[in-house]
């Protein structure tokens, strides 16, 4: 114990705050980069399995294997699939975008599911209001559905990357400078684990904290009726 | 020649057959209406003309030329033709009164923009909500969705009209000012087809009616000629129910 009070102000010195600034940056990055990306993509993927006719039942399977696959896999089994496959192809590609890339993959297959229930929260009635219109399927999904799918597909959505903020943390596995690998350095400098992990644990805290009372603010903002929302609006000075 | 003719036309949800044969046609500027039990198939029949429940048989022709509901591009033809009202408005929810009227004008019929704007708010006061513009769905009484939604059908300039039941959610004031309006309509040479349980309104709008039950039709013939004299059992049996007050 005496040790870790000791080691406190050499530990808490410039270079290491840097290390560790740094470090939960890149955290932060991988997450929010793979997370948006995968977002993006997984309305992609959700958009496509839902192309109806015959032709495009080979693309309906794919987009339900390639989710149900991803979500059978450990993360990191993905880490190191995606960074012999990358540097296979690419053999100076940054760890950094290997990363970014498995994060993209997992999330595209977790968010999916999520964007589909949200999609599939809006009544069929709103749909047929729009075909009746002669709205195309494309037109109907980014006009009608998703602006009211936003609130059921947000929160959890946000559940996901703030979870997955946490998880990120087996990347360093392969060697990619992020907040544990930064701590295991650290550690074997000489400095307590207690102290070093005590640390990194209380940085993954302020990193994912406000991302979660960002989740919850959307949820309420979003789960107010439009009209409610307006009014209130409206009474406010 | 009729400006909207169905022939033998059935419709099923999945394996359930709720519309078995119906037939009927109406000339340029008439009104005809669909009146019969709950669950008679009345509403399917006017999902079936828009494409939203399969067509499994028989024939549309919508002014002379047979439609091929199998084929996208020609329900999409069908569509561009006709407007709907559905039963339960089905505003969208996400967007304004406004947003809701010229939403199709602008991005599907591609007209311009000042005048969708002006026509839209000229639809707006004839249907006495010249001032909800800018509201939500969810902050209109269900008479005033509904209200809009005839405004938005109107909006898309359609020569054939469906209505489900549009005067349900009226005011009696209001049943007066949406009549005047379907039969200005009518007389501007709008084609419709309303389904409605208020005989007292289409006896007052309808150039012709048709009794369904149980997916067919029944009997067909003028307002009076039903109403006052059904020549089937089950027309007398339905009629004498309904009008008897
Ligand atoms: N989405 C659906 N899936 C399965 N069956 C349906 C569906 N919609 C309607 N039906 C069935 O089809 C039949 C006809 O329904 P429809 O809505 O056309 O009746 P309706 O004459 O309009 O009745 P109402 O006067 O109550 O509006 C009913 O037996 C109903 O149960
Ligand atoms: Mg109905």
């Amino acid at each position: 114990m005496e040790r870790i009070f000791e080691q406190i102000p050499r530990f808490f010195s410039g270079p290491n705050l840097t290390l560790l600034l740094e470090s939960a940056g890149l955290t932060l990055a991988m997450t929010m980069a793979g997370c948006l990306i995968g977002f993006g993509l997984a309305f992609v993927l959700v958009y496509v399995r839902q192309t109806p006719g015959k032709w495009a039942m080979p693309l309906r399977w794919i987009c339900i294997l390639y989710v149900e696959v991803f979500r059978r896999i450990p993360f990191i089994v993905v880490v190191y699939l995606v960074l012999f496959f990358i540097q296979a192809v690419t053999p100076d590609a940054s760890l950094f975008t290997i990363a970014v890339i498995a994060i993209c993959l997992y999330a595209v297959a977790y968010t999916a599911d999520i964007i589909r229930g949200g999609l599939e929260s809006v009544p069929q009635t709103q749909v047929e209001a729009a075909q009746a219109m002669n709205l195309s399927r494309l037109q109907t999904n980014l006009r009608i559905v998703l602006p009211q799918a936003w609130p059921v597909i947000v929160p959890p959505a946000i559940a996901f990357a703030v979870s997955f903020i946490k998880d990120t943390a087996l990347v360093s596995q392969v060697g990619v400078f992020e907040l544990t690998f930064r701590g295991k350095e650290l550690n074997n400098q000489g400095y307590s684990g207690i102290l070093v992990f005590g640390t990194i644990a209380f940085c993954y805290f302020l990193l994912s904290f406000p991302l979660s009372m960002l989740g919850q603010y959307l949820e309420k903002r979003l789960g107010t009726p439009r009209g409610q929302r307006r009014t209130r609006k409206l009474w406010s000075p | 020649m009729a400006h909207l003719a169905v022939s033998d036309v059935r419709a099923s949800y999945g394996a359930l057959e709720v519309l078995k044969g119906i037939s009927f046609s109406i000339e340029k500027g008439e009104i005809a209406a669909l009146v019969g039990p709950s669950g008679s198939g009345k509403s399917t029949v006017l999902r079936a003309l828009m494409g939203l429940t399969p067509i499994t048989g028989g024939e549309v022709d919508i002014a002379g030329e047979t439609m091929n509901y199998s084929s996208a591009r020609e329900v999409r033809a069908a569509r561009d033709r006709m407007a709907i009202v559905f039963q339960q408005y089905n505003l969208f929810q996400n967007m304004t009164v406004m947003q809701n009227l010229t939403l199709a004008p602008l991005k599907i019929k591609n007209w311009d923009k000042a005048e969708v704007a002006s026509e839209a708010r000229r639809l707006l006061s004839l249907v006495g909500l010249a001032d909800k513009a800018d509201a939500f769905s969810d902050q209109l009484s269900g008479g005033q969705q509904q209200r809009v939604a005839l405004a938005r059908a109107l909006a898309l300039k359609p020569q054939i009209l469906l209505l489900d039941e549009v005067t349900s959610a009226l005011d009696p004031e209001l049943v007066n000012e949406v009549l005047d309006a379907i039969r200005k309509l009518a007389d501007e040479g709008m084609t419709m087809v309303i389904v409605s349980h208020e005989m007292a309104f289409v006896r007052e709008v309808a150039d012709k009616v048709a009794f369904m039950d149980a997916g067919q039709i029944v009997e067909t013939g003028t307002p009076a000629e039903l109403f006052d004299a059904p020549k089937t059992d089950r027309a007398r049996d339905f009629f004498s129910k309904i009008l008897r007050h």
